[in-house]
């Protein structure tokens, strides 16, 4: 079980990572008969320790003092804007918050839990359909998956099952609901547990989008609305609103995570081991190249090097550290600008995402502290299929919503005023109360393309505490995703007027605008180590197994070809359940390539 | 099956070997031996199919494992130590080694031991093992019982921990005289159980109960010799009517008084607490959860509802007023009047998992609203889970494991004797309060609180 003296001589697999992609891989494969071996570089995670209350719920110690993110004085990255800049290393955590330990981000997200669309996974072949190959900039890599919705929706659907997803369906095996998201895709059941209740930001942003004829919806969140037992007999509590989901593990047990919803399953697995503070440094091939032996790591608690052989190893970790170990393990060929060839590194991508503010008048109090990670209001109006982007002349688009997550003090005094207030004095004071009490946030959560010269590769320069290269971001906001965000935020004025706002900051990103690493945004990387269907320009095939090392898998926000307008964690959940899938129907009776290349 | 002993080939190696023992609950004590290997032919011989299973499950009902299974050991080796004001003792090895264990008991030996508490030797056994409850095994779960510790179990060759109890008290001739007086004969003790009912479930539930499940071990009060005051539901109400306080946690009654007892329990809630340590009325704490852990999770579910079915017709041995849900704190705490003591710690520590009409949530975090062990007469048990915490556990039939944290570092006596009152008398509990003395009693007792590294995973 979790002590290293009690597992299997050798492993038939070997996942690196203990994530959702990594607990997900590891339930199918045990469930499959195979022997499983997860390898997680930092600490186990429980709702016993981490999530005990009430110390749980320490701002200082949970979000501000980074808790449960990765620790950067061993592995970091560095960071450019432009292939003509010199990267420097990301020395504090904040435009992104990877996580470290049991359960990976997965322990530290929000719960926002969404399905991707159909024109998401079709989004190069939607895109030419309707407004013709030139409407694509030449310097924009935009794909397709290479998997279709339908293929995917049962292992949607399994992935809500499993994180008790509270939500709303619209349409369910082709019967409307009259609720939900209209422009959501067919469901085959409906979420297993009803939609969490609305905040009082929420229940006016729904009320005035409902006005200017838009189409709200409940934000399906993977926070229990009620107690839920899962497939695998694992329990949540319901979630009260409490605000510490994002960055904290929940007290409550009722914000899904692999701690919570698989690992309790899977513990009293004989067939699956856990080994902590085990830092894979690299996936060792044979001679061939074309067969993955095992990996090397360093085992943190000895200080010491170790080898495990395994005949089937999936590579889950966090999307920046699948592209790293892909490119220092020699897998594949490295992503060159220029040439615009090799996969590993290219098609990285983010979240293109702002947030503005609308003030209330003084007698309606917005309560910020309430809030659950993943619950809010969402309208779905410029982000959905037949929103006419030809006019607009970008590609992509982005939910508005109201998702109020419980502003803590800390965060509440730092960001209190906007950009031209006063950072203290009585002015500071009198703005901070006026914003907690009268205040909320609405965001453009919107997608994010991918282009010629954005991408990862390995940094010539700084390396990491094992003498290894470090991964180099070379990322920036380029014209199309701006002209969206822009587009999308310039209609949050007329909801903020729908509903009284007394005063409105829109926030948009503008012409010309960097990437600032040094504030944050979001934790939803993308691509990296992308899947497809040409060997060319995707580094996987449709089922996530590496074109050229086939018992290899690489599971992860890792294999979006482009950021989409949702968050993440439900096209990873549904990935990583679909190749499982095939894994167990296909590849374990004839292991091998599952596509030819 | 004495010829699985009789025609043992004797290697000595010791003339004579004495293991003392005794214990706290349910310890079985057998040993001594002049010694020989374990007979070659018996594992030869044939045996009917599913006997040993069925001796593994009787070893399940008897919960054996809870006393002679200690963590970290090989199973049925013994060495869990019992603290007594005596000394501290250690559960016995009864893997069938020969030399170790109790491989060289015929299942005449066995029965004996098992059933009215006489060792191999002749010696008497302390009476934490329940003999006079397991003396209502039937002749067929014995046997068994017997074929699974000598074929279904791994020797081990290995000793509990030596005792530690000193002369006189080590003597153990007066216990016989115990026994004499307090045990009941297996004839008697079989024909007072198997006549209650007529019912074939409900004569289940008494066998379960009385026999190997030895509740009332337990839960049925003790006379000053330690003898349990009624050993079956005939001898009376006193029968299960709750223990005394066990490790500083209050063994409730498991009778239909409303209140303090499993009036408001349905059927289906006992089967499910028992079988994975929570319900909707209440969730398992202190000396029940190592009970689920070890055997009642596993027993079948026709057994569980017979026990349910069993303990649901025993009258209740108090009359107490039904209890009715109050609304008043709830209304109180939700205007934001925490005007009574301890009702701000109840808001600020308890109401997020309890909340504030103290109901819970399901079967994840229990109801304090109308919960039996809030409500009885010492409040000693809601004392001790204040302090320690607890946990849930994780088990095959509930994969989860909840934790409710220690406050012991974080509330004063003080702070905690106002808690527990607020919750003793809120929401039509109306149970009396408590003093800060009491929480100090507690706290003095308390034993260490586990480590993070033991805390359930989840």
């Amino acid at each position: 079980m979790t002590d290293d003296t009690s597992r299997p001589a050798r492993p038939d697999v070997l996942i690196i990572g203990g994530g959702w992609a990594g607990s997900i891989m590891a339930k199918e494969l045990t469930e499959a008969g195979l022997n499983v071996t997860m390898l997680e570089r930092g600490h186990d995670h429980s709702t016993a320790v981490e999530g005990t209350y009430p110390a749980s719920i320490d701002e200082l110690r949970g979000v501000a003092r980074k808790r449960l993110f990765q620790k950067l004085s061993r592995t970091s990255l560095t960071i450019r804007n432009r292939p003509d800049q010199t990267a420097l290393p990301y020395r504090q955590l904040a435009a992104f918050l990877p996580g470290e330990g049991v359960g990976g981000a997965g322990l530290h997200w929000s719960g926002c839990h969404f399905r991707a669309t159909e024109d998401d996974l079709r989004l190069r072949s939607v895109t030419a359909e309707r407004y013709g190959e030139n409407f694509i900039p030449e310097d924009m890599h935009l794909q397709d998956y290479g998997v279709s919705y339908e293929e995917l929706e049962p292992f949607f659907d399994k992935a809500e099952k499993v994180f008790g997803t509270s939500g709303e369906a619209s349409s369910v095996r082709g019967q409307k609901t009259g609720k939900g998201n209209i422009f959501a895709p067919d469901r085959s059941d409906h979420f297993p547990l009803p939609p969490m209740a609305d905040t009082f930001s929420a229940s006016v942003f729904r009320a005035a989008t409902t006005d200017t004829g838009y189409h709200p919806f409940s934000m399906p969140a993977a926070n229990a609305s009620q107690p839920y037992t899962n497939p695998y007999g694992c329990q949540m509590g319901p979630c009260n609103f409490c605000g510490y989901c994002s960055g904290y593990a929940c007290y409550l047990y009722s914000k899904a995570s692999p701690n919570v919803n698989i690992l309790p399953a899977l513990r009293r697995d004989r067939r699956f081991t856990l080994i902590t503070e085990a830092q894979v440094l690299e996936i060792m091939l044979d001679d061939t190249r074309k067969k993955a032996t095992g990996v090397r790591y360093v085992d943190l608690k000895t200080r010491s090097e170790k080898t495990l052989e395994a005949d089937l190893v999936i590579l889950s970790a966090f999307q920046l550290h699948n592209v790293h170990l892909m490119l220092v393990s020699g897998i594949g060929t490295p992503y060159n600008p220029v040439t615009r060839t090799g996969t590993i590194g290219r098609n990285f991508t983010y979240q293109t995402i702002t947030s503005s503010r609308i003030w209330l008048p003084e007698d309606r109090f917005t309560n910020q502290f309430v809030g659950a990670g993943g619950a809010g209001v969402a309208i779905d109006d410029f982000n959905q299929p037949s929103f006419d982007r030809g006019k607009a002349g970008f590609i992509g688009g982005s939910p508005i919503w109201v998702n109020q997550s419980g502003l803590k003090p800390i965060a509440a005094a730092q960001s209190s005023g906007g950009k031209e207030a006063p950072r203290w004095g009585s002015t500071y004071k009198s703005a901070m109360i006026d914003q907690y009490r009268h205040s909320f946030a609405i965001d453009a959560h919107g997608s994010n393309m991918a282009y010629r010269d954005v991408y990862l590769d390995l940094d010539p320069t700084w390396t990491n505490a094992y003498g290894q290269p470090m991964l180099r971001m070379t990322f920036t906001w380029k014209d199309n995703d701006i002209r969206m965000n822009q587009h999308v935020v310039s209609h949050i004025g007329e909801i903020a007027q729908a509903m009284g706002a007394t005063r409105t900051s829109l926030n948009s990103l503008q012409p010309g605008q960097s990437f600032d690493s040094r504030v944050y945004q979001t934790t939803h990387l993308n691509g990296g180590v992308i899947m497809g269907e040409n060997p060319k320009t995707s580094a996987l095939n449709r089922y996530l197994q590496s074109w050229d090392v086939p018992n290899l898998f690489v599971i992860g926000s890792s294999a979006f070809p482009q950021g989409m307008g949702y968050n993440p964690t439900g096209l990873v959940a549904a990935l990583a359940y679909w190749s499982a899938h095939h894994i167990r129907r296909t590849y374990l009776r004839n292991p091998g390539p599952m596509v030819s290349a | 099956m004495t010829p699985l002993l009789s025609r043992s080939t004797g290697t000595k190696r010791r003339p004579f070997r004495r293991c003392l023992m005794m214990a706290g609950l349910g310890l079985l004590g057998l040993m001594n031996a002049s010694l020989s290997a374990r007979p070659a032919q018996a594992e030869e011989d044939p045996l009917p199919a599913g006997l040993i299973e069925e001796g593994h499950y009787q070893a399940v009902l008897g919960d054996c494992a809870a006393c002679h299974t200690q963590p970290g050991r090989p199973a049925y080796s013994g060495g869990m130590p019992f603290k007594l004001p005596i000394g501290t003792i250690y559960s016995t090895n009864i893997s069938p080694d020969p030399v170790h264990g109790i491989g060289r008991y015929s299942e005449a030996e066995f029965a004996r031991a098992v059933q009215l508490g006489i060792r191999k030797d002749g010696s008497a056994l302390y009476p934490a093992m329940p003999y006079p409850s397991y003396a209502r095994l039937s002749k067929a779960d014995i046997h068994a019982l017997y074929v699974f510790f000598q074929r279904g179990v791994t020797p081990q060759p290995v000793d509990p921990p030596a005792n530690g109890i000193i002369w006189p008290l080590s003597m153990r001739w007066p216990l016989h005289i115990w026994r004499w007086l307090f045990s009941p004969s297996i004839q008697a003790a079989q024909l007072r159980t198997n006549n209650q009912f007529s019912d074939p479930v409900l004569a289940r539930g008494a066998y379960l109960v009385e026999g190997p499940g030895h509740c009332g071990a337990c839960h049925s009060p003790r006379s000053i010799a330690l003898n349990e005051k009624a050993q079956t539901a005939k001898d009376g109400p006193l029968f299960l009517s709750g223990g005394g306080v066990v490790e500083q946690w209050v063994v409730p009654s498991i009778r239909q008084e409303n209140r303090t007892g499993l009036g408001r329990w349905s059927e289906q809630d006992i089967v499910a607490f028992l079988r994975t340590g929570r319900a909707r009325t209440g969730a398992s704490f202190g000396g029940m959860t190592p009970v689920i852990v070890h055997s009642a999770h596993a027993f079948k579910d026709d057994d569980l509802h017979a026990i349910a079915r069993y303990l649901m017709q025993l009258a209740p041995a108090r009359k107490e007023k039904p209890w009715v849900y109050d609304p008043t704190t709830t209304e109180e705490l939700r205007r934001a009047d925490v005007s009574r003591p301890g009702a701000q710690t109840y808001i600020d520590r308890c109401a997020a998992c309890h909340r504030t009409d103290g109901a819970g949530y399901g079967t994840v975090f229990p109801p304090l609203a109308g919960n039996p062990v809030v409500m009885t007469d010492d409040a000693t048990s809601l004392i001790h889970i204040i302090l320690a915490g607890d946990s849930t556990h994780a088990l095959r039939t509930s994969a989860s494991a909840f934790t409710m944290p220690s406050f012991a570092d974080t509330l004063s006596d003080k702070e905690i004797a106002d808690l527990v009152s607020f919750i003793r008398q809120s929401w039509g509990n109306n149970s009396k309060g408590v003093k800060e003395g009491a929480v100090r009693r507690v706290r003095q007792h308390l034993p260490q609180l586990e480590t993070p590294a033991q805390l359930p995973k989840n």
